[in-house]
């Protein structure tokens, strides 16, 4: 065997190599683990600094020792090219490692070991991690809010049912397959209004009427999110055209639509459409509080989401138009069928990022008394009976939250690999 | 003259203050085949992308098949849909496949049914020896199988004029010659045809006109013969000494 040159691992050595770095990076590993799950810390006999360091160090040392070129181990070399280039990388590495070790106790304990679930007073949490009794109680407000609790079957069968609704086109034959835009973009909304406004609100047909002030929780933020999309996204793509006409008026009356909307910030616009908007209204016309918030929502949205349409219908080549036009086809027919098509695809994580974020700003209704799951967690951290939960609260959204726009992030990227096309 | 089908009649045009075009005059006759040739910035491809009013001219008359182009043609969409046009840059419709590619203006432009539009591109497509890859997208195909497309979905238009905007100046060599064998096809075939090209070899072998455009003037405009053998201006003499 010939001399071993630490500084330089190299193929002739491998196995000794391998052994000894994967020995002192597993001691690395292994002290961090103690520390942070027993709380023993075997190198308490080295001074306070040296002590806290030495995993990295070890860990540093182990992992240069394997960083051995073209070892031949298809695994080694894939960790190797990926998260062990060199030693700043190496560092990194263990650093993200033992920030996970680390997290891992105190994060388990809060949701799991040391929560409760049991019971149903705010007694029943005796651990020092969660109380989920807290989040189980209020379930249903957080889910429906104030709606009676007998008649929210009624939100269960719409929301059933719109859901059933939507996965029409997968059973559309092909005879039908031209009309699912139609019915995506027209049929489908009044479908939805008809329904949330017979079985959601009630007062026809034997229903009892409840009024909007009393829906609340996550049923209300899929309403207002689900027909503010369904609204801002097709305004949004009118005034995204507008914009580029060549008619002055129209141009000029998009671009003061959207710069005007894109200035103000939305709570304002909320509480202007709560405030403000009926006084000038005539005295005997009303409209419900819900249906001017959507308005507001969705006017506010289609600034955005024209902008970002503009910018995909300014990234076509100049020669697309050319060759629409040069086939006869008319304005109307040259952007739906050639130009849209295209600019639509183009934007597809720019309208994605639009629609998160709409969805995350729903919590902003309350501004009107609208209260939805944020504006009803609101409502029961103040509850005297359940003082001091806001943090199960807050993490109970988060999730909700994360869980929906996680869904429609997924979403989004599948619908750009499915209409992703060479150019 | 009953046979004109295209007169273009002292058109000036201007972009901001260069003039692109100056004093333009041209009559085309049915089933002529012109070739428009000169140096770039000379104003050829305004010249002919004025004809199917792709860019507006600001003097002058241009009639085509009978109806004049002004700023209130209000079926504008019909004359363009009598001109069929071939791009140097193919402008094939990313978003669709060849055969759509082709299909789409005759359904929804001309009202045809969609299967004897399908009829008709496949039979086009024919024509130019691509039908093989009708069900493909256009980014999948090489640059001369895509001019030969754009030709097809041109002529699925069934136009009385074709208009070819240098048509094989974006292409590989070896690929400009069966993109000129579907042209030359198209001419025996008796199709109206103005084309903006620097392959003189195509311009011997089809026109029956030459234009020698030059800074926004029609320097010279003489039958093919004449042009090659002995064209009247210093500065045709020039270009033709420098491309041949």
């Amino acid at each position: 065997m010939n001399k071993l040159n630490f500084l330089k691992p190299d193929r002739q050595n491998l196995s000794t190599f391998l052994y000894i770095g994967s020995f002192l990076f597993f001691i690395a590993v292994f002290d961090v683990f103690l520390t942070s799950f027993f709380k023993t810390n075997i190198t308490s006999f080295l001074p306070n600094i040296l002590s806290f360091l030495l995993p990295l160090i070890l860990g540093t040392i182990g992992l240069h020792l394997i960083r051995i070129e073209f070892s031949g181990i298809p695994k080694l070399d894939l960790i190797n090219k990926n998260i062990n280039t060199n030693h700043f990388n190496a560092i990194l590495t263990l650093l993200i490692i033992f920030t996970i070790i680390k997290s891992t106790p105190p994060i388990l304990s809060w949701f799991i070991i040391d929560a409760n679930i049991s019971g149903d007073t705010k007694e029943a949490c005796t651990g020092s991690g969660a109380c989920w009794t807290y989040i189980k109680i209020w379930l249903r407000r957080f889910v429906y809010g104030m709606y009676p609790n007998d008649l929210q079957w009624r939100i269960n069968i719409s929301f059933i049912l719109l859901i059933a609704l939507a996965f029409v086109g997968y059973f559309a034959t092909e005879k039908l397959k031209k009309f699912l835009t139609l019915y995506y973009v027209v049929i489908y909304p009044i479908i939805a209004f008809i329904l949330i406004y017979y079985l959601i609100s009630g007062g026809s047909f034997g229903l009892m009427w409840v009024e909007t002030g009393a829906w609340g929780g996550l049923s209300l933020t899929f309403i207002v999110s689900f027909f503010c999309l369904i609204f801002c996204f097709p305004l949004g793509m009118f005034l995204a055209l507008g914009r580029r006409s060549t008619l002055p008026t129209l141009r000029y009356v998009s671009v003061g639509f959207i710069e005007f909307w894109r200035g103000v910030p939305l709570i304002t616009v909320l509480f202007m459409s709560s405030v403000m908007f009926p006084m000038f209204l005539p005295e005997d016309f009303f409209m419900d509080k819900l249906v001017r918030v959507i308005i507001a929502i969705s006017l506010f949205e289609a600034a955005y989401v024209a902008e970002v349409i503009r910018g995909g219908l300014q990234a076509l080549p100049r020669g697309q138009y050319d060759a629409a036009k040069s086939l006869g086809m008319g304005y109307w027919k040259m952007h739906i069928f050639v130009i849209l098509p295209q600019a639509l695809k183009l934007v597809i994580p720019g309208i994605a990022n639009t629609f998160l974020a709409l969805v995350k700003d729903t919590p902003l209704i309350f501004v009107v008394g609208l209260l939805e799951l944020v504006g009803m967690l609101n409502l029961a951290k103040t509850n005297p009976k359940w003082l001091g939960f806001a943090m199960e609260g807050y993490v109970f959204a988060a999730i909700i939250f994360w869980i929906i726009c996680y869904a429609m992030s997924r979403y989004s990227q599948n619908l750009e690999l499915k209409y992703k096309t060479e150019r | 003259m009953s046979d004109t089908i295209i007169q273009i009649k002292n058109v000036n045009k201007w972009f901001g203050d260069f003039q692109v075009l100056k004093d333009i005059n041209l009559e085309v006759q049915q089933k002529q085949k012109i070739v428009v040739c000169g140096p770039s910035g000379s104003g050829k491809s305004t010249l002919i992308r004025c004809i199917n009013r792709l860019e507006e001219h600001q003097e002058g008359n241009i009639t085509v098949d009978g109806n004049e182009l002004t700023e209130d043609t209000k079926d504008i969409e019909k004359i363009r849909a009598e001109v069929g046009m071939v791009f140097q840059q193919f402008n094939l419709f990313p978003h669709l496949s060849i055969l759509d590619n082709c299909t789409l203006a005759p359904i929804w432009v001309k009202k045809m049914p969609k299967k004897d539009a399908e009829e008709l591109a496949m039979k086009q497509l024919k024509q130019v020896q691509i039908d093989d890859q009708a069900s493909k997208f256009p980014g999948q195909l090489s640059g001369g199988q895509q001019q030969r497309c754009a030709i097809a979905r041109a002529l699925c238009m069934q136009p009385k004029i074709m208009l070819f905007d240098e048509p094989t100046s974006a292409l590989d060599p070896e690929m400009i010659k069966e993109v000129l064998d579907a042209m030359v096809n198209l001419a025996n075939a008796g199709m109206t045809m103005i084309v903006v090209t620097h392959e003189m070899g195509f311009a011997k072998e089809v026109a029956d006109e030459v234009i020698f455009m030059d800074e926004g003037m029609i320097v010279e405009k003489n039958n093919t013969k004449d042009f090659f053998a002995n064209p009247k201006s210093d500065r045709t003499k020039l270009f033709l000494s420098q491309i041949l």
